[in-house]
């Protein structure tokens, strides 16, 4: 085990990826010579090449074509988008294309691609850079949609989503990049992809998030541990598909549920999350199922962005009220 | 003070415009009649009297397919379908320019290119009523086809393509990826992202577009601004060339030295074919009548590539009447036969589209196998 960040931890999966495998093949706009703009394939052009590691031009959408048309010569491309928020310039190599084709082709070919990018807020990037579009991506039939809360989990699962056959849209948390350390195993290793992980053990409520929502659950599951509220932390991990049976089995332990997302509440993740529950395991429940989220605005930028974002106080109160609930 | 010379020519923003038409000639080997306009380009061809007639009977038999597909959509018995009729030289002269270890990126009008490549007839008839088995790609003793399905997106093609030409440089091989859009299709943004990665990456890529007139109901000359289609290849940094898209030797020389330098790993290229499609876009009730004049059609009609290529092999004494006369019944026979094979098809499950979206479903997809399993669907 050595501390990293989860930036650390994402650049260690990519360099054993590429040392394991001579078809995996990474590029995407700067990621060469630059490594990245948030660094995460620092070094690897100087130690596998320009060959296995490259920068493209300026065109998302060619981005995911490449990627695409590169694994019919038994490629295994790691596509990266630069920031979340150019997603919808490459809408059609994801949506359209990529996570189509098994089902087109009658499952006889594969299309073992991984979009990494950076997503979500709090480092003050321009306008149409920061974005929480997960909701919208976990709507496409064929596609796995993958957000680890933590350094460990980046790398396993990234590992995970590079072994894939099928496509995996892997979102790195932009303010976790550098703010969260944590052990990682040496070596490597998988985290199996579909797998919720109980982060935090608790009887009295479960709060359900994922990514950058985890740490700001469990500090408020910390904060109410010292208010005699015992909460249990479940963090999704894969956001689609999600493991419904992690989540009932938490749910039938506690009785109440809180989801906590950092994207706007209109539809996405949370919302999956509440339907399946009320569906399933509506006679476990004690109270209605809470959910903070994001005001439901365009992704602020600069100022207002602090402000915006969901807070640990914002949980510590919607589990409260839970809680309370008779 | 006078301006210079350069200066001045730089800022005649007349000239510029006008230098275009010097800068894209039309490529023709035959004229009309079916006379040689151009022995040593026919010559260079390399085409042999064998690969003549096996050229003709590929555009005979697009043209009957297209023929009989009109006729069963008309009874129901096609799904979609896109006529085909006029673009028989653009189509199948390019295409049979590469061959099998090269990879085919067609649009939905290019169904005979596919089939040429060894895409089973019923197979194209399953695609066309949307049944996945269509899709896949194998030839009926189960050799793979290297070609994607029609696409329907006329943009995404061409940056697939871009993709799969990076990988043949990357694996060294001596093939290309191959390319087909419209007219309409060089207005997308994925056709100028292709291009520039292709040439930025001076992969194994044949880009091309034919200008068949029109985008649905969208003339040409609505579609952009550019004098010609080729241009935009130029701005990429590709050769790009126009040629008579109703000339088969021609856009089978075009495509053939466009192979060559791609293949050799010079980079891509971009061929526009100047064409015209004689029917509607597609057999789903477009009227043509209602954005062009029956006079335009007819004469499109008179310059049918069919014709010009009748003309020249019976000219060379290798073609005539009885020998079309057998082989369209030959063709028509085949096309009866595959009707009949497609219709044999098990219709498709719900359970297999779930089984066949991920390699492993997910919890909730397997319920969903199992529900509809158990109701036969």
């Amino acid at each position: 085990m050595t501390e990293k960040t989860y930036i650390a931890a994402v650049q260690d999966a990519l360099d054993l990826a590429l040392t394991k495998d001579d078809n995996t093949l990474i590029f995407g706009e700067d990621v060469g010579k630059n490594g990245g703009v948030f660094r995460a394939t620092d070094g690897l052009q100087a130690k596998f090449g320009e060959e296995r590691v490259f920068n493209t031009p300026l065109a998302e959408s060619a981005i995911g074509g490449l990627a695409i048309g590169l694994t019919t010569q038994n490629y295994r491309p790691v596509m990266e988008i630069q920031f979340f928020g150019f997603l919808f310039e490459v809408m059609d190599s994801i949506a359209g294309q990529m996570s189509r084709n098994r089902f087109r082709f009658g499952g006889t070919r594969q299309m073992p691609i991984v979009v990494r990018s950076p997503y979500g807020g709090g480092t003050k990037t321009p306008e149409m850079h920061a974005d929480n579009l997960e909701g919208m991506v976990a709507q496409i039939p064929g596609i796995r949609v993958v957000m680890p809360a933590n350094p460990a989990d980046a790398k396993g699962l990234l590992l995970s989503a590079i072994e894939s056959n099928d496509p995996v849209v892997f979102l790195e948390n932009i303010h976790l990049y550098r703010s969260m350390k944590g052990e990682v195993p040496e070596g490597y290793y998988t985290t199996p992809l579909d797998k919720a992980a109980i982060v935090r053990e608790g009887q009295d409520v479960t709060i359900i998030s994922y990514g950058g929502g985890v740490p700001v659950a469990l500090k408020a599951a910390d904060e109410l541990g010292k208010q005699d509220i015992n909460a249990e932390v479940l963090d999704l991990r894969t956001v689609s598909p999600l493991d419904i049976e992690s989540i009932g089995a938490s749910v039938e332990k506690t009785g109440r549920v809180v989801v906590v997302q950092e994207a706007q509440r209109m539809a996405g993740i949370g919302a999956t999350v509440m339907a399946e529950i009320s569906e399933r395991f509506i006679l476990s429940l004690k109270a209605p199922i809470g959910r903070v989220a994001a005001p439901d605005t365009v992704y602020p930028f600069g100022q207002a962005e602090n402000d915006w974002m969901i807070k640990a106080d914002d949980v510590i109160a919607k589990v409260k009220e839970i809680v309370d609930y008779d | 003070m006078t301006i210079t010379e350069t200066n001045k020519k730089i800022l005649d923003f007349n000239y510029q415009l006008a230098a275009q038409d010097e800068a894209f000639p039309t490529l023709q080997v035959l004229a009309n009649d079916g006379s040689v306009v151009d022995e040593a380009a026919l010559e260079r061809t390399g085409l042999t009297d064998d690969q003549l007639v096996e050229l003709m009977k590929h555009m005979l038999f697009s043209r009957e397919l297209d023929i009989r597909s009109t006729k069963l959509a008309k009874q129901g018995r096609f799904g979609f379908f896109a006529p085909t009729a006029g673009q028989e030289a653009s189509q199948m002269a390019s295409a049979f320019a590469f061959n099998d270890e090269d990879w085919l990126f067609p649009g939905y009008r290019d169904i005979p290119e596919i089939i040429m490549k060894g895409w089973p007839v019923w197979k194209a008839i399953l695609w066309s009523r949307g049944h996945v088995q269509g899709n896949v790609m194998t030839t009926d003793d189960g050799k793979d086809v290297h070609s994607w399905f029609p696409q329907i997106i006329i943009g995404a093609q061409y940056v697939e393509a871009a993709g799969v030409a990076l990988g043949l440089k990357k694996r060294q091989k001596d093939a290309v990826a191959y390319a087909y859009t419209g007219d309409g299709g060089t207005s997308q943004g994925d056709f100028y992202e292709a291009m520039n990665f292709a040439a930025a990456y001076q992969a194994n890529a044949v880009f091309i577009a034919q200008n068949n007139g029109f985008a649905i109901s969208t003339p040409r000359d609505f579609q952009t601004a550019a004098k010609h289609l080729a241009a935009k290849g130029w701005a990429a940094g590709i050769p790009s060339v126009v040629v008579d898209g109703n000339d088969a030797i021609a856009v089978y020389l075009a495509a053939k030295e466009a192979r060559q330098w791609a293949a050799s790993g010079n980079g891509p290229v971009l061929i526009e074919t100047l064409t015209d499609r004689l029917e509607p876009h597609s057999t789903a009730g477009d009227d043509p009548l209602r954005y062009r004049t029956k006079d335009d059609i007819d004469a499109w009609w008179q310059k049918d590539p069919l014709l010009r290529m009748r003309h020249f092999l019976t000219q060379r004494g290798i073609w005539n009447e009885e020998l079309e006369t057998a082989y369209i019944a030959e063709v028509n026979a085949h096309i009866d036969d595959q009707i009949k094979r497609a219709d044999g098809v098990e219709k498709q499950k719900i359970s297999d589209f779930l089984k066949n979206t991920l390699e492993v479903p997910s919890q909730v997809m397997q319920e969903q196998i199992a529900i509809f399993e158990s109701e036969g669907k």
